[in-house]
Formats: structure tokens, sequence, C-alpha cells
């Protein structure tokens, strides 16, 4: 039977490898006995009423989108859910640009064969776009640890509800302007200390501005400056389960970042109606993957790993989250339990979480791990 | 520019399209693009406004957030795959506990039910008290791996007095309940590959006899159904005849009913199930046998039991409900089971169990409390009645050795003074003593005088005459002479003065032997 384990490739001490509980009354594993069955006895009938049961009660999905004004957020947003998230915004006529960063979500219900899905897309307008961008990445943090903070408050309840509501963002789509050149300053700054809190896809907006060359050049030249400041993006490399997971995971990683191009016009092309991008030199068709690397995106995001999103942002980023809250008040540094998904650089300070968070934090202390001998 | 009808492909030209959200939301009644702007100028603001953002799309979804159809394909209807692989990855597990007494099937039943043969040997009716016992097993069916765990009792009802034998079940179950929030509540947890000991199913062994509930089995079942989902069943059902079935069952459900004990209801809100379920819910205890061995009936191996008067056969509907329970159990609500152990039986234990401790969500002034703040209070709580009690045990200590102090103080005076008194004592009658002594010289140092005295007169009358008294008196004071002790009395004094002196010195050296 397979376990998620949380693989630590920063620290040298395993997370999972933990002193036993003091409660006696539980094994970490009891001694199992393998055991045949002679008959069918009807086990795999629990798949199904899963499977009933998680339609009944439906799926949430929660992403950002992140990047400066004009590379096509809003589009790419509709592109991937075929629908109109967003009236893509156009700024200027009169519009002034927005003097700090502001935070828009929006929630939707989609439905695809009975399988309804509560998506909340988050956008950023106003990121990267001033004259200095020092901190500008602090409100996007702050809304990403508020939302763990909800989510833990709601945890921590004596009553508590049967179905806890979950904002928590699932992934950040990061978009990285077309220079052709390599990641500018603001973007690794950015990438260093998101990736630590939540699940970050980098694509390179805008890609029918490059060649195919270009294309795979700028590529390489992203791959290694994530490579030098040890930046991990999603799918993180320490969290491969086995030997299947770590296949298929390093194809999706020789391929980031996704070079995309959204659309939200159709046009007809040789008979069939797609989704493109007229220009004069001809239709940039966003599903055709010789065009560009949409396909992958959607799939990444929403046929495959949709579910392995939410798990690891539950798992991994939200433990790490509540472990950080619930040892502050202990000042301690921090210890084997987090989870290494960047080893930080001596200059990066510590998740900007509660320097956002406003006014005193309403934290649940409890005693570590041998709390019966305090109660 | 109105272009949406509903049709399927729903983008537009959407350059034209720069309307305020407003009309847009006029416009069309199947796409609305809810726009929560949060704008905060101060960061410190943004948290709360986000947090308000939050809250605004919770009231929005709860208002009846607006459906948006879709233009095509997007392709997350493989999301209960999705969610069913990484189930299935994780594996599953379920925990059955068998409460029952000693010899009614529960060992069987397992075998039958899992088509496997379990280890274990049966019990004895010898045990002094209800224990349980616990195994744990690997089952694989095509790609679903299930870990079982199956808690049997041992010795249940075989005491004579048997009102404490509920308490080791309920302490058992509280017990996993226990680890759970443990774990749930370590500041490094791993609840993902965390073993879920909790027990989901309780089967409830009743036994046959046809006629209605032990008041063991009401009182065990009392206590055990707010704590865990109870399936009553009735055991070794092939001892009890169709009519007398029908009539148990009645009686049964009738006394769990007056008595307020609340069994597991197969839940009926899910039409895909509903109906089947409703249905087994009447069945409800379901009457079985368990059978491991195979026979030979008609052309097919079955398991059943053979008796000189027929065969029963454990799958078949008409002889017994084992299907109905294999169905309920495991086919049909499994997940349920689990589920509703979760967020029904464990919350509440959750509840008590936090509140007793101290807990609260809200004061009496419904602010919500601090967590931090509850925990700090009763910590320093804890720590003020600790110095309390080490004060008075100190206070204790000073007083206890002051006590003694004084006790032994007055021990030593009362020694003081008897040494004194003694002494003085001892003092006086040495003085007595020397006094006497003192005054024996005395008296002796006067005869020492007159006896000189008398001896000079004596000297002088002898030379007058009177030699022949003299003689005889000489004979005289020499026989007395013997008497006397007395140093340096040559000469012989006149016979009167010398009886005279004699009687005084005879007196004398009777005082003086008395006071030696």
């Amino acid at each position: 039977m397979k376990k998620r384990q949380k693989k630590n490739g920063g620290s040298p001490m395993d997370p999972l490898r933990q002193s036993p509980s003091p409660s006696s009354s539980r094994a970490s594993s009891p001694r199992t006995l393998p055991c045949e069955m002679l008959g069918y006895v009807g086990i795999e009938a629990v798949l199904d009423q899963l499977k009933i049961k998680a339609m009944k009660m439906g799926f949430e999905f929660n992403i950002m989108v992140v990047g400066q004004s004009g590379l096509g957020k809003s589009t790419m947003v509709n592109t991937l859910f075929k629908s109109k998230m967003w009236k893509s915004t156009m700024l200027g006529l009169g519009v002034p640009t927005p003097q700090t960063l502001q935070l828009q979500s929006v929630t939707h219900v989609i439905e695809e064969s009975g399988v309804k899905l509560k998506l909340t897309v988050t956008d950023t307008p106003g990121f990267g776009d001033q004259i200095n961008n020092d901190k500008c990445w602090d409100p996007i943090l702050g809304y990403i640890n508020e939302q763990y903070e909800q989510y833990l408050q709601e945890e921590i309840l004596i009553t508590r509800q049967r179905h806890i509501p979950d904002t928590r963002v699932h992934c950040c789509v990061y978009f990285v302007p077309p220079t052709g050149h390599c990641l500018r300053p603001l973007d690794i700054e950015f990438l260093q200390r998101l990736c630590r809190t939540v699940n970050v896809v980098p694509v390179i907006a805008r890609a029918d501005s490059l060649t195919i060359e270009e294309r795979e050049a700028f590529r390489h030249r992203i791959q290694e400056n994530l490579k030098t400041h040890g930046i991990e993006v999603y799918p993180q490399k320490c969290l491969d389960e086995d030997v299947n997971d770590k296949v298929l995971n390093s194809k999706i990683r020789e391929r980031i970042p996704f070079a995309v191009v959204g659309a939200d016009r159709e046009h007809i092309v040789n008979g069939r109606c797609v989704l493109g991008r007229k220009t004069k030199w001809g239709i940039i068709e966003v599903e055709n993957m010789a065009h560009c690397e949409f396909p992958l995106l959607r799939d990444l995001l929403i046929r495959s790993h949709l579910q392995d999103l939410k798990d690891i942002t539950h798992n991994v980023h939200y433990e790490n989250y509540r472990i950080f809250r619930l040892n502050e008040s202990h000042v301690l540094p921090r210890g084997p339990g987090w989870v290494n998904l960047a080893p930080a650089p001596a200059s990066v300070p510590a998740p900007a979480g509660p320097q956002a968070t406003p006014g005193p934090p309403k934290v649940c202390r409890w005693a570590k791990d041998n709390s019966d001998e305090e109660f | 520019m109105g272009e949406v009808g509903g049709g399927v492909v729903e983008l537009r030209d959407s350059s034209g399209g720069r309307s305020p959200p407003s009309t847009q939301r006029s416009r069309s009644s199947a796409v609305s693009c809810a726009v929560a702007p949060v704008s905060a100028a101060p960061v410190a603001a943004l948290a709360e406004a986000g947090a308000m953002a939050a809250t605004d799309i919770a009231r929005q979804v709860g208002e009846g957030c607006r459906t948006v159809p879709l233009a095509g394909h997007v392709g997350f209807d493989s999301l209960p795959d999705q969610l069913v692989n990484q189930s299935i990855s994780q594996g599953f597990c379920f925990n059955i506990l068998c409460v029952g007494e000693t010899g009614l099937g529960k060992s069987t039943l397992m075998d039958t039910l899992f088509n496997t043969k379990f280890e274990g040997e049966p019990a004895t009716h010898t045990q002094p008290g209800v224990q349980l016992r616990s195994n744990t097993y690997d089952l694989q069916e095509s790609n679903v791996g299930l870990k079982l765990t199956i808690v049997s009792t041992v010795g249940f009802g075989d005491q004579i007095n048997k009102e404490d034998s509920y308490k080791p079940i309920v302490e058992f179950i509280d017990a996993q309940f226990e680890a759970y929030l443990q774990e749930e509540l370590k500041i490094r947890r791993v609840l993902h590959t965390y073993h879920d000991s909790r027990i989901h199913a309780c089967l409830y062994f009743i036994a046959p006899t046809g006629h209605s509930l032990k008041s063991l089995d009401l009182v065990t079942m009392k206590k055990l159904d707010s704590k865990v989902n109870i399936i009553p069943i009735i055991a070794k059902s092939d001892a009890i005849s169709k009519s007398e079935l029908t009539k148990f069952k009645i009686k049964i459900t009738s006394e769990l009913v007056s008595n307020g004990v609340q069994i597991y209801q197969f839940p009926t809100d899910d039409e895909l199930v509903a109906e089947i379920n409703g249905t087994m819910n009447a069945h409800l205890p379901f009457a079985v046998i368990g059978s491991t061995e195979e026979l030979k009936i008609g052309n097919k191996m079955m398991k059943a039991r053979q008796y000189p008067w027929g065969t029963v056969q454990v799958e078949n509907e008409a002889h017994c409900d084992f299907v109905k329970l294999r169905e309920m159990l495991i086919r049909v609500n499994m997940e349920d089971l689990r589920e509703q152990t979760h967020s029904r039986h464990y919350e509440l234990y959750r509840r008590c169990k936090l509140e007793e401790m101290g807990f609260k969500d809200t004061d009496p002034d419904s602010k919500p409390f601090s967590l931090q703040e509850t925990y700090e209070a009763k910590r320093n709580e804890f720590l003020g009645e600790l110095q309390k009690k080490e004060e008075e045990m100190r206070q204790m200590f000073v007083q206890r050795v002051k006590e003694k102090e004084a006790e032994l103080k007055e021990a030593e005076k009362e020694l003081h003074e008897k040494f004194d008194r003694l002494k003085k004592l001892h003092q006086d009658e040495k003085k007595k003593l020397e006094d006497k002594k003192k005054s024996l010289d005395d008296e002796v140092n006067a005869f020492k005088q007159r006896k000189t005295a008398a001896e000079l007169l004596q000297s002088q009358g002898s030379q007058a005459g009177g030699s022949q008294t003299l003689k005889r008196d000489k004979e005289k004071k020499k026989s007395k002479v013997v008497h006397l002790s007395m140093p340096g009395a040559p000469l012989a004094p006149p016979a009167s003065v010398l009886t005279a002196a004699a009687n005084r010195v005879h007196v004398l050296l009777l005082k003086a032997a008395t006071w030696s």
C-alpha cells in the first residue's frame, strides 16, 4: 500500500521519522497479516461509493494568476475553462493604473458530465506595474496566508463544520513576459518567496511573439535560472512518490515553463472551428500542440493533476503553515518538521505571513507532542 | 451586441464589449460575472479585505453562485477518477468491532463475510473479565487494498457479575478516538499517512433466544450508541424458525426504540442507494448464519451447514440475511460508515474532550475566545496552584520544626532543674555530715583535755597515800583500760574520776560509731 511520504531534500531529518507518540494505545502502524480471499467479497465497490459521495459534494478549486498587466492572464483563464470568467481587462481609456496591488476574486460553479466544480479565480492586477515594485509580493503572500489562517481557525474550533470551506489557493500560475532573455529580478524574487507557500506553475505568456527556437532557448535559460536560485516549481521533485510519478513528472518538468497563448475567439480553420488568434500572417491555434503548449498546461492543471495540486496544498503547504503558526509563540527556529521545498538563502526572510496579517493573531497554542502531562 | 443566447458558442467578440459589469449582468442570465473588487491601500487592511473577499465568495455561493455554461470540453470530469486514484494509492482502512457473548459465532461470521480464514483460536468461557482482541489484515481485491482490523470481545457475558462488562469496550473505543485526537492536535502531524484505528462499525451479536433482548445487551448498546455505529444482528439464526424470527425482530426493534438506543440507519438521502437502503432498514436486525464449510448443493459448491434434517445455505436469501448484511456493510455503505464515524462520533468525542479541558469557542461576553489566552490562563492557574502548595508545605515544615524545638528546650530545662536539686541535696547532706564530724572532734578534744587534767590530779593524789585503793583501782582501771582505745594514758587517775571519764568516753565512742 503506497503512502505519500514527504521526502525531504534539504534538511537531514526525514519529517516522517518522528518519535512515536507517547500514547500507548496507538501503534504507528499495526502488525498486519496478509490474507488471501478465496472469493469475491466486493471491497472494490467502495470506489464507487467514494465517487458517488464526491460527486454529490462537488469539488472546489482555487487558482491564482499573477503577472504584469497585458500578459493575457484573464484571457488565459477564460481559455482554460472555456467560459467567460473574466471580462478581459483592458486598461487605458481613462482608467488609471491601480496604484497598489489589488486582488480580485471571482467564483463560479461549472458543471461537466455531472461533476460540479466550484472554481475561484484570483487575479492580481497591478502586480509589477509600478515604478518601484519592492515588496509587491507582500499582498499576494498575505492573501494566501490569510486563506490558510481562515482554514486553520475553522479547523481548531470546538464545534466545527462538517465540511470546512476550502478557500486556500491550490495553484498559482505565474506569467513570465516573453522577453526571450532570462528571468528578471522581479520574477526571481517573487518565485523564490512563493514556491515555498503555494504550488507555482510558471508559464511563458504571449508565446506567439517568440519563434520555436527562441522559445526553446528561453525555456532553457529559465530552467537554468530556476535551478540556480533553488526555486522548486510544481511538480516538486521532492514530493514524487514512486517511480510512475517520477517518470510522469520528469516529463512535465522538462517542459516547464509552458509557452502558452490565450485566445477566446473562434475562427474557422480548414473547416473546423478553433480557438485562436488571427494575425495577418496566420492563425495561431491555441489547442494545436505545434503552435503552442496550451494543451499541456490545461492537462496539467485540470485533467491529470488537479487533485494532486489540492493534496499537496493540504498536506504540505498548509501543514507547514500550521507548524509555523503553532510554533511561533515559542520563537523556535525552523525545525526539521519543515518540508524544505527550496533551501532558503540567508538573505531571504521568513515567509511574510505574520507581517501581512492584521492585529494580534488568534492562534491556538497546544502543548507539543507530550500534551498529556499538562492536562 | 446581444450575443448570449444559451447556445454552445459562448465566447464572442469581447473587444467591443467594454461595458461595465452591471449591463452585462442585465443582458444575460446565463453568464454572470460576479466581480468582487477588493481595494485596500494599506497592506494591513488587505488581509482583512482578503477575508472579506472570501466571505463574499462564501455568501455568493450560499446565495446560489450562478453556474457558468462551458463552451467546450474542459476535462475536469476526470476529477472523480483522480480522487479515486489518489485514494487507491493511499489505501483504505476499515475497522469492525464484534461485540457478543462467547460462542455466538463472531469469528466464523467474519471469516464468512470476507471469504477467508482469519487466524485465532476460540475463546474459553473462563475469562475473569471482558477483554478485546484486535487483529489487522491486509486484503487485496483487484487494485483496491484494504487494511481490515477486526476487534472481538473475549469473555463478554461469561462473568457472574456483568455490571462492568461494557466498560472495557467503551474504553477501547475512546482510546482510539483519543489517539486520533492526539495526532490531530500535534504540531507536526502526518494525518494523511496516519493509520486510522477508530471503529467504523460495531456488529452487536444478539443471542437467538427468540424472546427479547437481554438486559446486558440493552445496557451495552445504550452505552455504545453515541460512540459508534451499531448494527445489531441475530447470531446463529438457524436456531429460530421463520415465524419466531419475525416476532423476535419486532420485539427487538420495539425494545430498542423504547429504550432510546440509536442504531445505525443506512443513509437514504442519495437517490442511487436510497431505495435499497430503505428496504434494508426495515429488515434490521439481520438474522445471520456463518459458515466456512463448503458443501456441494446441486452442482455448485456453497457455504452451508449440514443438519440431519436439511442443509442451511448461507448465501440463500430465503434462509438467512447474510447476503443483505454483506451488501450493506461492504458493498454499499462502507464509505458512509467511515464518514459517520469521522464526522459525527469523532466530532462529538472531540467536542466533549475539548470542553472538558476547558476550551471554549466564545467566552460569556460572546467574544471569540483566543485559545492561546485560555491556555495561558490555565497554565498560570496551574503554576499558581503548584506554588501555593509549595508554600503551604514549607510553612508546615517550619511550624513543626518550631514545635519540636520548644519541646526540646523544655526537656532541657527540666533536666537542669533536676540536676540542681540533686546537687543541692548532696551538698546539704555533706554539710550535715561535716557538722557532726566537727562536733565529734570537739568532744574528743574536750575529753582529751579532761583526761590529761584527770591524770595530773591522779598523779598528785597517789603521792598522798591510799595506794591499796589505787591498786584495786589500778586493776579496775587496767580492766577498764583494756576496753579503752585511748592512746597515751599510762597514769592511773582517781577511781571516781576514772569511772566517770570512762563512762563518758564510752558514750562518746558509741556516738562516733553511729556516725562513722
